[in-house]
């Protein structure tokens, strides 16, 4: 299961923090689900932490990896 | 599930057990392949599965007597396939080269007297096995006196073929032997660890040994065993009454025999399976045309005969369960089968459960079970099964998750209500409806109440709930008993009026979960009250009945009644009444499975050009979600306001399933007992611009308008967002329950316009330390 490369798109940092107006920007981040901890390298905010999933990320790599953590 | 369940849910199905041929064959060959690879001409194909089973196969295929022909299923729909004349045709073609087998030298020394059927196939077993093998014959060369005899039906050349592959396998030949002389069993037995006697072709009087009344030396099948230690014997009288076939099988259970005495078994262990047996197998004549045999010359058949003989085989497997039930087939197998990966599936410590799927995806609708000569229940196997995984915490929170909550929105503020009639202090009666009729049909649920308030003397009480069937199909047990904790409760409350039932999974669930609740269906109470027709169709409906009434023909018959003194014409489904089909929201499977639910409920849409006629809810919805035309029984009497053409209204979807109960309650409340509805949640009131095209994506996806609400309605209050420069639009998620929602959206005007929206359910913890 990786989850830790290949997860952002150039289109995802285009978007920008609300909150502070900052660039988003790519960093190792833990994601968990079912108690199974992972890093990943996500885009997000430096200042305020916000974290982009993209639909791509939720859809594909992410909806698989959900899944066979279920069926574990 | 334990062992033993195990072994009792596999021996129930009896898919796997042998075709009649197979069963009727002393040595089981397997006709019904055989027949599949003549159909195809494929003769290679049909060589190797006569040489899986059969001895001396270029000479046995040839005179093989066909004992297994009066067993032959397709015997009871025409003549019973010729098999003979099949191998026949297989075997005159060139026999496919195959490399031997190596096997490891037995230091064991075996005698065989005699070359008949039975000593022929005897010996080679035996040398197959890796015994030292010595044939002691009484003539000059081997298999003299069976050459003569079947000369017009076996070609020198399929002997020498036979008898050169023994020779290959290293069997020693001692021609000329005195086989008669009075001492030789002794010898043998002082030479040899076995000796097997060829009787076919041997004089019995010959033989120092104790003999049966008819002169044999005797032999019990299948082990052949004499009276004599080390010494069996097979092959019957030759040549009156002889069997070509039972020969050869005597001289494979003799060699079996041998071959358990040298490892040191008992001969007689485990021989059930040897020899022809009953076979419980299953096999439907239904729609089977009758077809004589196809005829043959005096040399049997050509190709194209054989291939047109065999095609008439019937191919015997049961699959009654799966010809009907598309879960069943798109799982790739049967329910032994199935039985088998659940139970793994449960057993598993490490790695992935891979029949979750298979578990979470039966709809319970009972039919596998109905069609089943062995009552085979799929129903039950999956759902004690998915109890144990909520039990053990192995359920996967994304099977049933959505239904589990729809249940718990039906079981909260915005829908629950339980009151008497207005003005009345007590009820006679308490309508139910249910939680999917008001999702699906608000404005009749309202009509149905009036009609019945206005019908029934001393007040017809309402109650809006959930039966919990949700939980009960997802073996949510104790989910299961608060919901019908919290719902006994309320009905207590109103003093235990008996029940009108609309919705026929209610019946069911309270049925099992409730005994002690009195229940009417709703139809038998139309019966009475005389609801007048409304809106006659148009022609002719197809009669769809929910599986939940599979075992309830007086519900079948009570909406039969009412609709047909109506003056409608029904049609009755192929499957109908107590084989009808689930539509596919049954058991949960359109949560778990939706490719698959919706695959179910398009071939039930298909069965009929005609309109159906349901009466329950989400039949009548998830029909109408694959563009079939579909009426509610209850749209005849009570027909929806505002619709020209009801069979032609859509599945409203979940957003308004939802919507639509909220309403019914809060506009229930308003009109009858002149009260207001409790408050709407703030997030409520964010007004949402949903595109058509993003409506469906959020249908497949299972998003909730109120989920987008809560997503935007959160993000604007903390400022939690992204924005995307170029195009305006701004990004934000929220975790309202397991899932976490994202929306993509505009303000414009009050609102909010929604771009897109999608969910997952792994969390971000955030930043990982450094
Ligand atoms: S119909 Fe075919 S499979 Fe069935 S018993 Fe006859 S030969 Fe065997
Ligand atoms: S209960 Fe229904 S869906 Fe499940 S296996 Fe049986 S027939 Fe198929
Ligand atoms: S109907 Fe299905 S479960 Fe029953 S014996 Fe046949 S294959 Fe097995
Ligand atoms: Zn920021």
């Amino acid at each position: 299961m990786s989850m830790n490369t290949d997860n952002i798109r150039p289109g995802d940092l285009e978007w920008t923090c609300c909150k502070c107006g900052g660039k988003l920007e790519p960093a190792p981040v833990v994601v968990e689900y079912l108690g199974n901890e992972f890093t990943a390298e996500l885009p997000r905010c430096p200042r305020c932490g916000l974290v982009l999933i993209s639909e791509e990320l939720a859809l594909g790599k992410m909806a698989e990896v959900e899944q066979i953590l279920e069926d574990k | 599930m334990e062992q033993l369940d195990l072994r009792q849910w596999e021996a129930r199905c009896i898919e796997e057990k042998q075709p009649w041929c197979i069963a009727a064959c002393p040595l089981h060959v397997d006709g019904r392949a055989l027949c599949a690879k003549a159909a195809a001409q494929d003769w290679a194909g049909a060589w190797q599965v006569l040489l899986r089973t059969m001895p001396l196969t270029a000479v046995l295929g040839r005179i093989c007597d066909a004992p297994c022909r009066d067993q032959c299923k397709r015997g009871e729909v025409g003549d019973p396939i010729a098999i003979h004349l099949l191998e026949r045709a297989c075997v005159s073609h060139p026999r496919p080269r195959r490399k031997p087998a190596p096997v490891p030298n037995k230091p064991k020394s075996l005698a065989v007297v005699g070359s008949g059927l039975a000593g022929l196939t005897a010996a080679g077993d035996l040398l197959r096995k890796g015994y030292q093998v010595t044939l002691y014959e009484p003539g000059a060369a081997l298999a003299q006196g069976l050459r003569e005899h079947y000369a017009g039906q076996v070609p020198d050349q399929a002997w020498d073929e036979e008898l050169e592959l023994l020779n290959k396998l290293g069997l020693k030949v001692k021609a000329e032997a005195p086989v008669d002389d009075p001492g030789i069993l002794d010898d043998l037995l002082d030479n040899h660890d076995g000796v097997f006697l060829s009787v076919d072709v041997l004089d019995p009087e010959a033989w120092p040994l104790e003999r049966g009344e008819d002169g044999r030396p005797v032999t019990a099948r299948p082990v052949q065993a004499t009276a004599r230690e080390g010494v069996f014997a097979g092959g019957l009288a030759w040549p009156e009454g002889f069997s070509p076939v039972w020969a050869a099988a005597q001289g494979r259970w003799g060699a079996a025999s041998l071959d358990r005495l040298m490892q040191g078994v008992a001969p007689g262990m485990s021989r059930e399976n040897d020899g022809p047996q009953e076979t419980r197998l299953f096999t439907s004549l239904e729609g089977v045309e009758s077809l004589p045999m196809v005829p043959a010359g005096p040399e049997g058949y050509g190709d194209e005969a054989a291939a047109t003989e065999a095609a008439r085989c019937l191919q015997c497997h049961c699959l009654e369960c799966v010809k009907v039930c598309p879960y069943l087939e798109n799982f790739g197998a049967y329910p032994k089968k199935y039985a088998r990966e659940i139970y793994n599936n449960q057993s598993i410590v490490m790695g992935a459960r891979q029949a979750n799927k298979l578990i979470n995806s039966c709809s319970l609708c009972g039919l596998c079970e109905a069609v089943c000569p062995e009552d085979f229940a799929m129903q039950d196997l999956c759902l004690a099964t998915r109890q144990g995984m909520v039990a053990k915490g192995k359920m996967p929170p994304s099977a049933h998750e959505f239904a589990l909550l729809d249940m718990r929105f039906s079981l909260g503020q915005e829908f629950r209500l339980a009151k008497h009639q207005p003005g009345h202090a007590a009820s006679a009666y308490l309508f139910y409806p249910g939680c999917q009729l008001p999702a699906s049909a608000p404005g009749q649920v309202r009509a149905v109440y009036e009609h019945l308030c206005a019908s029934l003397p001393g007040g017809v009480g309402l109650m809006l709930a959930c039966c919990g069937a949700p939980a009960y199909w997802g073996g949510q047990e104790a989910m299961l008993a608060e919901a019908l904790a919290a719902w006994k409760e309320d009905w207590q409350a109103l003093g235990s009026p008996p029940l009108i039932m609309a919705c026929p999974s209610c019946v069911d669930v309270f049925r099992r979960h409730l005994p002690e609740v009195e229940q009417r269906f709703l139809w038998e109470v139309l019966a009475e009250t005389g609801a007048p027709m409304q809106a006659p169709p148009a022609g002719a409906l197809a009669m769809h009945d929910p599986c939940t009434t599979r075992h309830d023909k007086a519900a079948q018959q009570a909406v039969r009644g009412v609709v047909g003194k109506a003056g409608v014409e029904l049609e009755e489904l192929k499957l109908g009444r107590e084989l009808t089909e689930c539509c596919g929201y049954g058991g949960l499977m359109s949560t778990a499975n939706p490719p698959l639910a919706r695959e179910v409920i398009t071939r039930r849409a298909g069965q009929s050009e005609r309109d159906y006629l349901a009466y329950c809810a989400v039949c009548r919805d998830r029909l109408a979600s694959v563009g079939k035309r579909a009426l509610h029984a209850l749209d005849l009497f009570f027909p929806p306001q505002g619709e020209d053409d009801p069979a032609a209204r859509p599945n409203p979807g979940w957003s308004q399933r939802r919507e639509n109960r909220a309403r019914l309650k809060a506009g229930l409340l308003r009109d009858l007992w002149g009260e207001e509805a409790p408050a709407m949640e703030a997030h409520r009131q964010v007004k949402l611009i949903i595109p058509p095209e993003v409506a469906p994506l959020l249908e497949e996806r299972r998003i909730l308008i109120e989920d987008i609400q809560k997503v935007i309605f959160e993000a604007e209050a903390q400022g939690d967002k992204l924005c995307h420069p170029e195009s305006g639009h701004f990004l934000a998620s929220y975790q309202p329950y397991k899932a976490v929602f994202w929306v993509e959206y505009t303000p414009e005007g009050e609102g909010y316009r929604v771009h897109n929206a999608y969910a997952h359910r792994m969390q971000v913890k955030g930043r990982a330390r450094p």
